[in-house]
């Protein structure tokens, strides 16, 4: 088995005259969670889709597992498992139908079915929901079911398009154990989401835009490689501080957060501290501190987010 | 073994979500039922009863008589009498009657002289001898109206006399085989078999994948390593079971309360039946490739549905129709399965005797699984 488990070049896809997806380039290492950032339009899905084989790319190639995809789209799916956006196994079946189901699609039968879905439904805690019908439970419950479903037949390979976007943040926080969990396993796991906080966990995240790869690398080395310090500032008129703040020279973007500004200074300013301190913008602010940045600035220097 | 244990399960799925449908699986039966009983009583070639004006100007006790006469044919009823003509007109216009029944001042003289009564038979060109005794204003808007009415106009007339009714003998001999009693329900009942599962089986069949793809399940089901051919043969067993359930409650009951026979040859209605529900299954497998809501799905059904009704020679005799038609009806998996299930139930026949519309039906069904799996693509693009 190959440690690259994802390799894509190239890779287009044109509805029409929109470029969903423009150029993408991948490369995504066995055993990590790679995720895919990005605003809804970016292209997450697409290129998502196009990994799967459900989408044929207009141009590029794509190679999963050590399969061409799409030719051998139908023995890559014996391989990798999928969780689409919104909940999708049949709500008028009950948990145990419905993993019952998906087993024997996935080829399982016999004591070998009944012993996975045992043990998923042991795993995901689906054990007391058995009988329970799909659309009778929560949105925390169901996506158990759908991450059950999703690994019955233990693919080296998950597939997440935006898992957790609708369930509340407990049932998020324990769902990413789970796929850590996976990961220790073996699991190799590629995610799309919009959530900041899910995108910092993973190993690895692209950072898409209009269809494009803005950046690539793990949290980390995007927070150090992104050309800009983080201030933040305190003090009254911080609405009147940020406009007047935007469009000087420095200055790369600034948010307010609640009682404080976040403002990201070039990283070519050696004192970002001082620099703002001196600047007469800031009159009347009552605290000027440099704080660790975060991926959100990440994704507001990398993306059109911090060039308006 | 994989494929036929994932076509299992498609199958137990698929069984599981239509008994807990309890909508679905009340009118399974239900359709058929209300409709054989709606329609085996209420639909009747065999017209009674019409509502007729009579304008009789000339009120003696002669005119009585044939009025009586007429209706005691039972083919009309009269409901209304008026004094003039224009009254009669005005009644038929505005729909109270379908026909005026006039009867002139000088009827005696007119019958007397009618070769009806049977006092021997004047010289037909004599146009003093050889008029008609009455006249009939029919509304021939509707040409089976007109048309029973236009029956009456050989009325024999000797009756009236206390003669022996006139025995001469016909051009032609009828002898009438299969339904001698000229009964519509004999011809109604086999008949709705085929509407009634053209309808549920195009629309049941497409309507459950369609459903799948409106609900999502469907790119869920497109990545799994699930084949398009064994999801569709997952999908239709359940509706095959349904057919065959729809038409034993159509043909039970149509034999029970209509005594419409069953003929003798179970087998090879049974074989006729499992083809036509295969042919309208594959249809609705490929109207569920085109459509994208189950709304649509349902207008594919019905745009088949009604020249179903019409064409198939359900309702109306296939041979009355120009050519054009005729081949419009061939297409139609409905006319081959009314051929056939007549024949099977009325006529005696069997496989072989309707060995053509048993090859169309195979093709069809053939062709229909062949562009449905072609065009069912496990792709969204």
């Amino acid at each position: 088995m190959p440690d690259v488990v994802v390799r894509a070049e190239g890779l287009v896809k044109k509805f029409k005259d929109f470029s969903a997806v423009d150029g993408l380039d991948l490369t995504i290492e066995r055993g990590m969670i790679y995720g895919f950032l990005g605003p809804n339009g970016s292209g997450k899905t697409t290129a998502m889709r196009m990994l799967t084989g459900l989408l044929t790319p207009t141009e590029g190639t794509v190679e999963v597992l050590g399969l061409s995809v799409p030719k051998d789209a139908e023995t890559l799916k014996y391989k990798i498992g999928y969780m689409t956006q919104t909940f999708s196994l049949y709500g008028d079946l009950t948990v145990r139908e419905n993993l019952r189901f998906m087993a024997t699609i996935y080829g399982l039968s016999g004591k070998k079915r009944k012993q996975r879905i045992g043990e998923v439904m042991e795993r995901y805690e689906l054990t007391d929901l058995q009988d329970r019908f799909a659309g009778k439970m929560s949105g925390g419950q169901r996506q158990r079911l759908a991450l059950a479903a999703a690994v019955l037949h233990e693919p080296p390979l998950l597939f997440l398009d935006e898992p957790t976007s609708a369930v509340d943040p407990e049932s998020r926080r324990h769902f990413w154990e789970q796929l850590f969990d996976l990961v220790e396993d073996g699991t190799s796991i590629v995610v799309t989401t919009h959530f900041m906080d899910e995108a910092e966990r993973c190993h690895r995240i692209a950072i898409m835009e209009a269809g494009q790869k803005r950046a690539d690398g793990s949290p980390k080395e995007l927070m150090a490689a992104m050309g800009a310090n983080v201030v933040e500032i305190e003090g009254p008129n911080l609405h009147e501080i940020r406009r007047r703040l935007l469009g000087a020279t420095g200055i790369v973007a600034a948010a307010q957060l609640g009682a404080r500004l976040r403002v990201l200074v070039k990283d070519d300013i050696a004192d970002p501290e001082g620099f703002l301190k001196s600047m007469p913008e800031t009159a009347g602010a009552s605290l000027i501190e440099r704080v660790r940045p975060n991926l959100e600035d990440v994704f507001v220097t990398s993306t059109g987010a911090g060039r308006q | 073994m994989r494929s036929l244990s994932r076509i299992a399960a498609i199958f137990f799925k698929e069984l599981a979500q239509l008994r807990r449908d309890r909508m679905t699986f009340g009118m399974v039966i239900m359709i058929p039922l209300i409709q054989l009983v709606l329609f085996g009583y209420a639909i009747n070639t065999n017209i009674r009863d019409i509502p007729v004006a009579v304008v009789n100007q000339d009120q003696t006790a002669i005119s009585r008589i044939l009025i009586q006469m007429v209706e005691a044919t039972r083919v009309v009823e009269v409901t209304e009498r008026y004094n003039s003509i224009e009254e009669a007109e005005a009644a038929i216009k505005s729909a109270r009657v379908r026909a005026a029944f006039i009867l002139p001042d000088d009827l005696a003289q007119r019958i007397v002289r009618s070769p009806a009564t049977g006092f021997g038979t004047p010289p037909s060109t004599d146009e003093e001898t050889s008029r008609p005794v009455a006249q009939w204003i029919v509304d021939g808007s509707d040409t089976m109206i007109a048309g029973a009415i236009k029956g009456l106009r050989n009325m024999p007339l000797s009756e009236m006399f206390r003669q022996a009714p006139n025995r001469s003998t016909p051009t032609f001999e009828v002898a009438l085989l299969f339904n001698p009693e000229q009964r519509t329900a004999v011809n109604i009942v086999p008949g709705l078999v085929g509407i009634i599962l053209t309808m549920t089986m195009i629309m049941f069949t497409s309507a459950a994948i369609v459903r799948e793809r409106e609900r999502g399940n469907m790119e869920m089901l497109i990545n799994t390593p699930v084949r398009p051919i064994e999801l569709m043969i997952g999908k239709i067993i359940p509706y095959i079971f349904i057919g065959l359930l729809q038409t034993a409650i159509i043909l039970g009951l149509g034999y029970l309360l209509f005594n419409v026979p069953l003929g003798d040859r179970p087998f090879d209605l049974l074989v006729g039946t499992l083809l036509f529900i295969g042919a309208s299954l594959s249809l609705g497998l490929v109207f569920s490739t085109i459509a994208q809501t189950q709304l649509q799905a349902t207008q594919m059904t019905i745009f088949v549905l009604m020249p179903s009704i019409l064409l198939s020679g359900f309702m109306f005799p296939y041979e009355g129709m120009p050519l054009i038609a005729q081949y419009i009806a061939e297409v139609l998996p409905a006319t081959h399965f009314m051929r056939m299930v007549r024949g099977f139930v009325l006529r005696d026949a069997g496989l072989l005797d309707m060995q053509r519309d048993i090859l169309w039906m195979c093709g069809f069904f053939v062709l229909g699984l062949a562009v449905a799996a072609f065009r069912f693509k496990k792709r969204l693009d």
